[in-house]
C-alpha cells in the first residue's frame, strides 16, 4: 500500500495541459499551477490503492437504457436567425464570424 | 514501381433523416439561409442536452447489416473533445470503443483493364467499424471589411453522420474507386442517404502509405504494415479521391526512393493546385480525451431487435444481380448496368411485367430485349413502362416480316439475277453473299438476317 | 408584514383565504432585496419592479388556483431564463442572455411562481463556500463575516433573508445541501434524473442534480412536486412517475418502525480527512440523532467502507466532465473568451484535461469510474436493511470569508459528507439541526434512489419536533 503517491507536474506538463484545454497561460502563474495541480493530483492518485480489478466502471447512474426520440421535426425549439446571432461576438450577413487565425488553428 | 500502396478509408455519410441527430431541427440544410435551422442543442448553448434520433441509429445498424457486420449488443456514445469554431460544444458526440457495427466486409469487382468485358476480379474489403456521430457546422472563408475571416453557419451542425472505417485493404486507386461506388450504391439501395459527394453528404478521407513491392499479396500481416500513415483530408469529389491518392503515391515514392523516412501526418488536398499540404504532424497528434457521454444512457440491442431491422433490408445490388442472371437469363454485363442505380433495376422489372401482360404478350418481348433497349438506348426512365414496351413492340413489328414475304423476295431476286444463280451452280459459293444483299435490299432491311440466309441457301439448293 | 415570517404553505393559505395578496409578497421581497442584496451580495439580477407587480396583479385576480400561485422564487443563476441574463456566476457569461428557458423554469412559471431574481453562486457551481463567484462571495444570512456556503450561495441567503419564499439550486457534490445547512434551510438534492437538467448550465453531467431550498419540509415537497418528472429534452430523466410528495409528508406520525443507518466509517473518514470535526457541531449531530431515537427510530450501524475513497473519486470524475462541459465557452457564439475564466474553473479544467488525456485516462478516470461502482454497490447493500442513512452535511459550520482562499485542496476535503450521495445518484436532504454560536448547521438524511417521499415523511416528523426553521437571522 503506497499511501503517499506524489505527483509533481513539470512546467511543460502545465503548458501542455493549458494548450489542450485552450486556456491562456501567463508564465508567472505557472509555479502556482504546478503546486496546486500537483497537490490535487497527488491526492486523487490514492485511488490506485483501491482494489478495483474486475469491477465494471460506472459512467452514469440512471439505470436507463435506449432513450431515444422519434425522427420528427419540432419547430417549437428552433431559434430565429436573429436569436442565434444575438449573443455572438461578431456577425456578418447571417453568419457568425471569427478571425481566420482562429479557424486555422 | 517498387512500392505497393496500402490504403485505408474513412467514409462519412450524412444520413437522410428528417431531423437532426440529437435535436428535432430539420436535417436538410441544403440551400437554407445561414443559421436558420438551429436550436439550443445544435448550437451548443449552455444547458442544452442531446436526445438521440432513433431512426439514425437504426439506419446505421441497417447499413452495418448490409455489409455483413456484427451488430453490437451493447453500445454507447462518447465525447470527442477538441476545439474548432465549427464545433459548438467543444466536443463532438461520437462513438469510441463500442461502435454500433464491427467486422463487416464488402465485395468489390474491378476490371483488370479498361477494355469492356475484360476479366473482372473480385476482392473483399474488410470494414473495421461503422458508427454514428454528429456533423459540425460549416466554415466558409471570406473577406469582410478587408479582413480575412471565417464565417460559420450552424445549419449543418448536428446532422447525423455515419462513419465507415475500412482496414488498410486497398492496393490500388482503382480498388478505392470501386469500393466508394459500391458503398454509395448500397447506401442508396437502403435509402438511408443520397451519398452525394458534391453536395457533401458523402466525404472520403483516405490514409495511405507505401510498402515494398514484395508485399503484393493481399493479406499483409499487421506487423508488416508501414510504420507511418498519411491521412488526406478536404476531398470533395470522386475525381479528387483519385487525384489526391495519385499525387500522394508519387510524392511518397520520391521520398522513399531518396531514402527519406516518411512521418505520420495529416495532409490537406488542394483542388486548385492538385497537391497535398501538411496540416498536422505526428507531434501535434490530437488528444481527443474520449470519455462516455454522460447525457445519453447506453444502448442495448437484443437479437430480436436486430432481426427486425434486418427485415427492412430490401434486395441489395449483389443479390439483385444474381437473381437477374438466374431469372431473366441476362449476362453479368447486362446486370451490372441494370442494377447500378436502383431506379433502373426497378424500371427494368416493371417493364418485364408489362411485356408479359395483355396486348404485348404476343409480341414476345424477352427480358433480354428489354435489357438491351435500356442499356443501349440510354432510355429516359421518366417515361412509363407501358409506353416503353409499346415503343419496343412497334419497332419489332416494323422489323418483322413473314416467311412468305422472305420467300417471295428470294424468288424475285433469283429470277432477276440469272447469271449469278448460274455462277453459284458452277460452284462460286461467294455469290450467295451478293444474292443475300439483294434480298435484304428487297426486304428493305426487315427480318432476321440469319433466317433470311438459311432460307436463301435452302432455295438455292433446290435449283 | 415581512415575507421572512412566511412559508410557501402559510402564504398560499392566507392568499386563498383573502388576507394576503401576491402584491404584498412581491413588495416585501423587493424591500428585503433593497435592504440586503448589496451587503450580503445575494442576487446577480433582479426582475423589473413593474413587471413583477404586473404578474402579481394578474395572479391576485385569478383565485390562486395553481400550486405556486404568486410565490416569489429566486433561481440560481445557472438556470437559463429569457427574462434575465444567465451568468453561472462567471465573467465569461457576464452578458449572456439565453434565447430559451430551462424546463424547470417553465414548470415553475406554469405553476404560478413569480421569478423575482437570479442568485449569486460559485462560478460554474465550482465550490462549497460561494467564494469562487466572479462577482464576489455571498455572506451567510446569519453572520455577514461568514460564507453562505456553496455553490448555490445566493439561493440560500435569498430565502433566509426574505427575498423569496423558495429558491432553486443545483447539487453536484453538495451545492444545495451545504448552503441550506449554513442558512438554517431545508435543502433537497433529489435522485439523479428526478428533475430535468435541460436549460441548466452543466457542471458535471453525470453528477448534477436540480433541487430546492425552502424553510420547511412541506415547502420543499411542494416545490419538488412542481419540478419533478420526465422531460423529453433530458434523456437522463428517470422514467419513474412522480409521487404525491405532499400527502407523503403526513404519512408518518412517529418514527416507529423506521431504521436509520449510521456508518462509523463515514464519520471517521470525515474526521480524518479534515482537521477533525468541529466539536460543537459533533455534539449537535449526536443530539439530532438522539431526537430521531426519541421519535421512535431504530439506529443501526452500517458498513460504508468505500466512502473513504469517495472524495478522490469525485475529484477525478467531476473535473473530467467539467473540462469537457466548459469546452463550449470560446467567446464565438456567446459570452467572453476563455481568458475570462476564474482561477477555480481553470484549475478544474486543467485537472480534468489531465485525467482524461492519453496515458492517464486508465489510471485516473477509469479507476474512478470503477470505485464509483463500489460506492454505489455499498449504498445499495446498506439500503437493504435501513430506510435512510444519517450523516453530517459538513465537518464544520460556515468558514470565515477568505479562510480557504489559498488552499483549494483543504476546501475540497470538506465535501466528504456530501459527494458520496452524488456518486451514487441518491437523494439527500439537509435539515436544520441547531446553531454553533451564531451559525446554523444541518444534518443530512440520505435515501435510496426515488425515495424522496420517504425522506420527506421522516424529515417532517423531525421538523415538527425540533422546529429550528422558526429561528430567523438577526439582521
Amino acid at each position: 500500500m503506497a499511501r503517499n503517491i506524489s505527483v509533481t507536474l513539470t512546467k511543460e506538463d502545465v503548458k501542455k495541459i493549458a494548450s489542450l484545454a485552450k486556456l491562456p497561460l501567463d508564465e508567472k502563474d505557472i509555479p502556482v499551477y504546478i503546486s496546486q495541480l500537483s497537490s490535487i493530483l497527488s491526492f486523487v492518485s490514492k485511488l490506485s490503492d483501491v482494489e478495483s480489478a474486475g469491477v465494471v466502471p460506472t459512467s452514469q447512474v440512471t439505470g436507463l437504457l435506449n432513450v431515444y426520440r422519434d425522427d420528427v421535426i419540432d419547430t417549437k425549439r428552433m431559434l430565429s436567425q436573429e436569436e442565434v446571432l444575438a449573443n455572438a461576438h461578431e456577425t456578418h450577413d447571417g453568419f457568425i464570424i471569427v478571425p481566420q487565425i482562429l479557424a486555422k488553428e | 514501381m517498387k512500392y505497393t500502396p496500402i490504403i485505408g478509408l474513412e467514409v462519412h455519410v450524412e444520413l437522410g433523416t428528417t431531423s437532426k441527430m440529437f435535436c428535432s431541427c430539420p436535417a436538410d440544410y441544403f440551400g437554407k439561409k445561414p443559421n436558420t435551422q438551429c436550436c439550443p442543442v445544435c448550437l451548443g448553448l449552455p444547458g442544452a442536452l442531446p436526445v438521440p434520433n432513433k431512426k439514425a441509429i437504426e439506419q446505421t445498424i441497417l447499413f452495418g447489416l448490409a455489409v455483413h457486420s456484427t451488430i453490437a449488443e451493447e453500445s454507447k456514445f462518447d465525447r470527442k473533445n477538441y476545439f474548432y469554431p465549427d464545433l459548438p460544444k467543444g466536443y463532438q458526440i461520437s462513438q469510441y470503443d463500442e461502435p454500433l457495427a464491427m467486422n463487416g466486409s464488402i465485395n468489390i469487382k474491378y476490371q483488370m483493364s479498361k477494355i469492356k468485358n475484360s476479366d473482372q476480379k473480385s476482392k473483399i474489403i474488410r470494414i473495421r467499424r461503422v458508427h454514428i456521430e454528429e456533423d459540425t457546422g460549416k466554415l466558409q472563408h471570406m473577406v469582410v471589411g478587408g479582413k480575412n475571416v471565417a464565417c460559420i453557419d450552424f445549419n449543418r451542425s448536428g446532422v447525423p453522420l455515419m462513419e465507415i472505417v475500412t482496414e488498410p485493404d486497398f492496393r490500388s486507386v482503382d480498388e478505392v474507386d470501386q469500393y466508394v461506388r459500391r458503398i454509395q450504391q448500397i447506401i442508396r439501395y437502403l435509402g438511408i442517404s443520397g451519398a452525394d459527394m458534391e453536395r457533401g453528404s458523402m466525404r472520403i478521407e483516405p490514409s495511405i502509405s507505401l510498402l515494398d513491392i514484395k508485399y503484393q499479396k493481399s493479406n499483409i500481416k499487421d506487423e508488416e504494415l508501414p510504420k507511418y500513415r498519411v491521412e488526406i483530408k478536404n476531398i470533395n469529389s470522386f475525381r479528387f479521391v483519385r487525384k489526391a491518392l495519385e499525387y500522394e503515391i508519387v510524392r511518397q515514392t520520391r521520398l522513399l526512393e531518396s531514402g527519406v523516412a516518411i512521418d505520420q501526418e495529416t495532409r490537406g488536398y488542394s483542388e486548385t493546385q492538385n497537391v497535398t499540404v501538411s496540416q498536422r504532424g505526428k507531434e501535434d497528434a490530437m488528444d481527443y480525451r474520449y470519455f462516455p457521454e454522460p447525457d445519453i444512457p447506453p444502448m442495448r440491442f437484443t437479437q430480436d431487435q436486430i432481426l427486425k431491422i434486418k427485415d427492412q433490408i430490401s434486395e441489395l445490388p449483389d443479390q439483385k444481380s444474381e437473381r437477374f442472371i438466374r431469372e431473366y437469363g441476362l449476362t453479368e454485363y447486362d446486370t451490372d448496368h441494370l442494377i447500378d442505380e436502383l431506379k433502373t433495376a426497378v424500371f427494368f422489372e416493371k417493364c418485364v411485367i408489362v411485356a408479359n401482360t395483355g396486348v404485348f404478350k404476343k409480341a414476345n418481348i424477352t427480358p433480354k430485349i428489354i435489357a438491351n433497349w435500356i442499356i443501349n438506348k440510354k432510355t429516359d426512365l421518366s417515361i412509363n413502362e407501358s409506353q416503353f414496351i409499346q415503343n419496343i413492340a412497334s419497332s419489332l413489328v416494323v422489323m418483322t416480316v413473314s416467311d412468305e414475304d422472305i420467300y417471295s423476295a428470294i424468288k424475285h431476286v433469283l429470277r432477276v439475277n440469272v447469271q449469278a444463280v448460274e455462277d453459284f451452280k458452277a460452284g462460286k459459293d461467294q455469290v450467295k453473299m451478293f444474292l443475300f444483299g439483294n434480298v435484304i435490299k428487297e426486304l428493305k432491311g426487315k427480318g432476321d438476317k440469319q433466317i433470311i440466309m438459311e432460307l436463301l441457301i435452302k432455295e438455292l439448293r433446290k435449283i | 408584514m415581512n415575507i421572512r415570517d412566511y412559508t410557501i404553505q402559510s402564504a398560499l393559505k392566507e392568499m386563498r383565504a383573502g388576507t394576503l395578496r401576491a402584491k404584498d409578497l412581491i413588495l416585501s421581497c423587493l424591500e428585503n432585496i433593497e435592504r440586503y442584496t448589496e451587503t450580503y451580495n445575494v442576487l446577480l439580477s433582479v426582475a423589473a419592479k413593474e413587471d413583477l407587480l404586473a404578474e402579481a396583479k394578474k395572479i391576485d385576480s385569478s383565485g390562486y388556483d395553481k400550486p405556486l400561485s404568486g410565490i416569489p422564487i429566486v433561481l440560481k443563476d445557472i438556470f437559463s431564463t429569457t427574462s434575465l441574463r444567465t451568468t453561472a456566476g462567471s465573467k465569461v457569461l457576464e452578458n449572456y442572455h439565453a434565447p430559451y428557458e430551462a424546463t424547470v423554469v417553465k414548470k415553475l412559471r406554469e405553476a404560478g411562481a413569480i421569478i423575482i431574481g437570479k442568485a449569486n453562486q460559485d462560478a460554474w457551481a465550482h465550490g462549497s463556500t460561494g467564494e469562487n463567484s466572479d462577482f464576489g462571495p455571498t455572506s451567510s444570512a446569519y453572520d455577514i463575516k461568514y460564507v453562505a456556503g456553496g455553490s448555490s450561495s445566493g439561493s440560500a441567503t435569498a430565502v433566509a433573508l426574505g427575498m423569496c419564499l423558495a429558491s432553486t439550486g443545483t447539487d453536484t457534490g453538495g451545492s444545495i445541501r451545504v448552503p441550506a445547512s449554513f442558512n438554517n434551510l431545508v435543502g433537497l438534492k433529489p435522485t439523479y434524473g428526478r428533475v430535468s437538467r435541460y436549460g441548466i448550465i452543466a457542471m458535471a453531467s453525470s453528477l448534477d442534480s436540480v433541487g430546492h431550498m425552502t424553510k420547511t419540509v412541506y415547502d420543499n415537497a411542494l416545490m419538488l412536486s412542481v419540478t419533478a418528472g420526465i422531460d423529453p429534452y433530458d434523456a437522463t430523466t428517470g422514467q419513474k412517475s412522480v409521487s404525491d410528495y405532499l400527502s407523503a409528508i403526513s404519512s408518518l406520525q412517529s418514527l416507529k418502525g423506521i431504521t436509520i443507518g449510521v456508518s462509523p466509517d463515514y464519520l471517521t473518514v470525515g474526521k480524518k480527512a479534515t482537521d477533525g470535526m468541529n466539536p460543537e457541531l459533533e455534539k449537535l449531530t449526536e443530539e439530532a440523532l438522539g431526537v430521531f431515537t426519541a421519535l421512535g427510530a431504530t439506529i443501526k450501524e452500517i458498513d460504508l467502507p468505500h466512502t473513504k475513497d469517495a472524495l478522490e473519486t469525485y475529484y477525478v470524475l467531476c473535473p473530467s466532465e467539467v473540462s469537457s462541459n466548459l469546452g463550449r465557452y470560446d467567446g464565438i457564439r456567446y459570452g467572453n473568451t476563455r481568458d475570462a475564466f476564474g482561477l477555480e474553473a481553470r484549475r478544474r479544467i486543467m485537472i480534468g484535461t489531465y485525467t482524461l488525456s492519453a496515458g492517464y485516462y486508465d489510471a485516473y478516470y477509469k479507476t474512478a469510474q470503477k470505485v464509483r461502482t463500489l460506492v454505489c454497490q455499498e449504498f445499495e447493500k446498506a439500503f437493504e436493511t435501513v430506510d435512510v442513512v444519517f450523516a453530517p452535511v459538513s465537518p464544520s459550520p460556515s468558514p470565515l470569508i477568505g479562510e480557504f482562499v489559498n488552499d483549494p485542496l483543504a476546501l475540497y476535503l470538506s465535501d466528504i459528507y456530501t459527494v458520496p450521495v452524488n456518486l451514487a445518484g441518491l437523494a439527500g436532504l439537509s435539515l436544520p439541526a441547531g446553531f454553533v454560536g451564531t451559525l446554523p448547521v444541518g444534518i443530512q438524511l440520505i435515501g435510496k434512489q426515488w425515495s424522496e417521499e420517504r425522506l420527506y415523511a421522516i424529515s417532517n416528523v423531525y421538523e415538527k419536533k425540533t422546529e429550528w426553521y422558526k429561528r430567523r437571522p438577526k439582521v
